[in-house]
């Protein structure tokens, strides 16, 4: 049984390895992360609804800030889709809580800190030799399948345009 | 021939990480400008266009005024600046309601002078007397001025112009767009030229 289960969660991160990151139409790897010192979030607790998971390389990065603060403000427009967001890095809980704090942001930041970057590496986005996962975006549907994914240049803030008509398309999707 | 083998070495180099989504391409405008819309600075039919998403309470956004000044010296009639609301305001408090004045003064045809005025004097925002002060100086209706802010008269078109942004692919501010392409490098005015000039 647990043999079983270790090769499950195993072969998404081969296959990433070899193929980057994790492509539309695939299972989105379920983790269970540290949102707070006592607090874990899972994909499956959002099984039924669109998730759009935001991984970005640090707290506080010029860069990653901009990002994450547009996401807090049109957070209205995700809600439309009934979608909810996880931002993850590999950052600790406490430079987590403080950054959102700072940021006043309202959705969790999941710390993918212990071991550093499995749930990167599961999705292909870990940068090793760097220590820090790339900039990537996902949206998984609300049977946990990758719907759309997308790996932004270093440095090149991704903005919201494709998430958002990832989620439209998934609602055409769903209509028709 | 030697030439085209660079052209697919460089290809190559540049080929975004992720291959499912092909060559990395920059967002497009997807707002076209109007001269019945739009705040337009320069030529109506000037071949070049640049247009700013900005937040006036963004210190980045004032980091690059002066640059955009600098940008527009430069090319004089070559270029159209348009600038758009984008007001970030769960990081900004006084951005929503700094858009708000600039457009009620843009409803009393002096947009620019206080889009100017705020830019030069952010650590203004917020202190209302100063800036309508300013807005009487300008020779405006203040009491109107006032009035339109308050009853959020300019709120639906400040939201239009976020909206739109975000759909264009407007990743934070400011950002620009040269002629309808999302510029995505440094907001300093040589780099700007440099891609406004190299821009057909």
């Amino acid at each position: 049984m647990l043999e079983s289960k270790r090769k499950k969660h195993a072969k998404p991160r081969r296959e990433a390895k070899r193929n980057g990151i994790l492509q539309a139409g695939r299972k989105a790897p379920n983790f269970s992360l540290n949102t707070t010192p006592d607090q874990k979030v899972s994909l499956h607790d959002f099984h039924g609804r669109p998730v759009v998971l935001v991984f970005y390389p640090a707290d506080w990065s010029p860069v990653c800030t901009d990002q994450l603060s547009l996401y807090n403000e049109i957070m209205s427009e995700f809600k439309k889709f009934n979608a909810e967001i996880l931002a993850i890095s590999v950052d600790g809980i406490w430079s987590h809580l403080a950054f959102s704090k700072d940021r006043k942001l309202t959705f969790p930041l999941l710390s993918d800190f212990e071991p550093k970057g499995r749930v990167s590496q599961a999705y292909g986005v870990y940068k090793n030799g760097i220590g820090e996962c790339g900039r990537a975006l996902f949206v998984v549907d609300d049977r946990g399948i990758i719907a759309w994914s997308y790996l932004s240049p270093d440095g090149v803030n991704p903005g919201a345009d494709g998430i958002l008509s990832a989620l439209e398309n998934l609602n055409n999707k769903n209509r028709s | 021939m030697s030439q085209s083998k660079t052209a697919t070495k460089t290809a190559k180099k540049t080929r975004h990480p992720n291959a499912a989504v092909g060559e990395y391409e920059s967002p497009k405008l997807l707002i076209p400008v109007t001269i019945e819309r739009d705040h337009i600075e320069g030529l109506s039919n000037a071949p070049l266009t640049l247009v700013e998403y900005g937040d006036y309470q963004c210190p980045y956004c004032g980091a690059a005024y002066p640059e955009v000044k600098k940008v527009q010296k430069e090319l004089g009639s070559k270029l159209r600046f348009v600038f758009r609301n984008f007001p970030i305001t769960s990081s900004h408090e006084f951005a929503e309601h700094a858009a708000e004045i600039a457009e009620a003064a843009g409803a009393q045809d002096k947009f620019w002078e206080m889009h100017d005025f705020l830019y030069e004097h952010q650590e203004l925002l917020g202190d209302d007397n100063s800036i309508f002060a300013y807005a009487e100086k300008l020779g405006l209706d203040v009491q109107r001025l006032a009035k339109e802010v308050m009853n959020g008269v300019y709120l639906n078109r400040i939201r239009e112009d976020f909206n739109g942004g975000i759909r264009s692919g407007v990743n934070g501010t400011p950002t620009f767009y040269i002629n309808g392409t999302r510029y995505n490098g440094p907001p300093i005015a040589q780099d700007l030229l440099e891609t406004l000039r190299s821009t057909k």
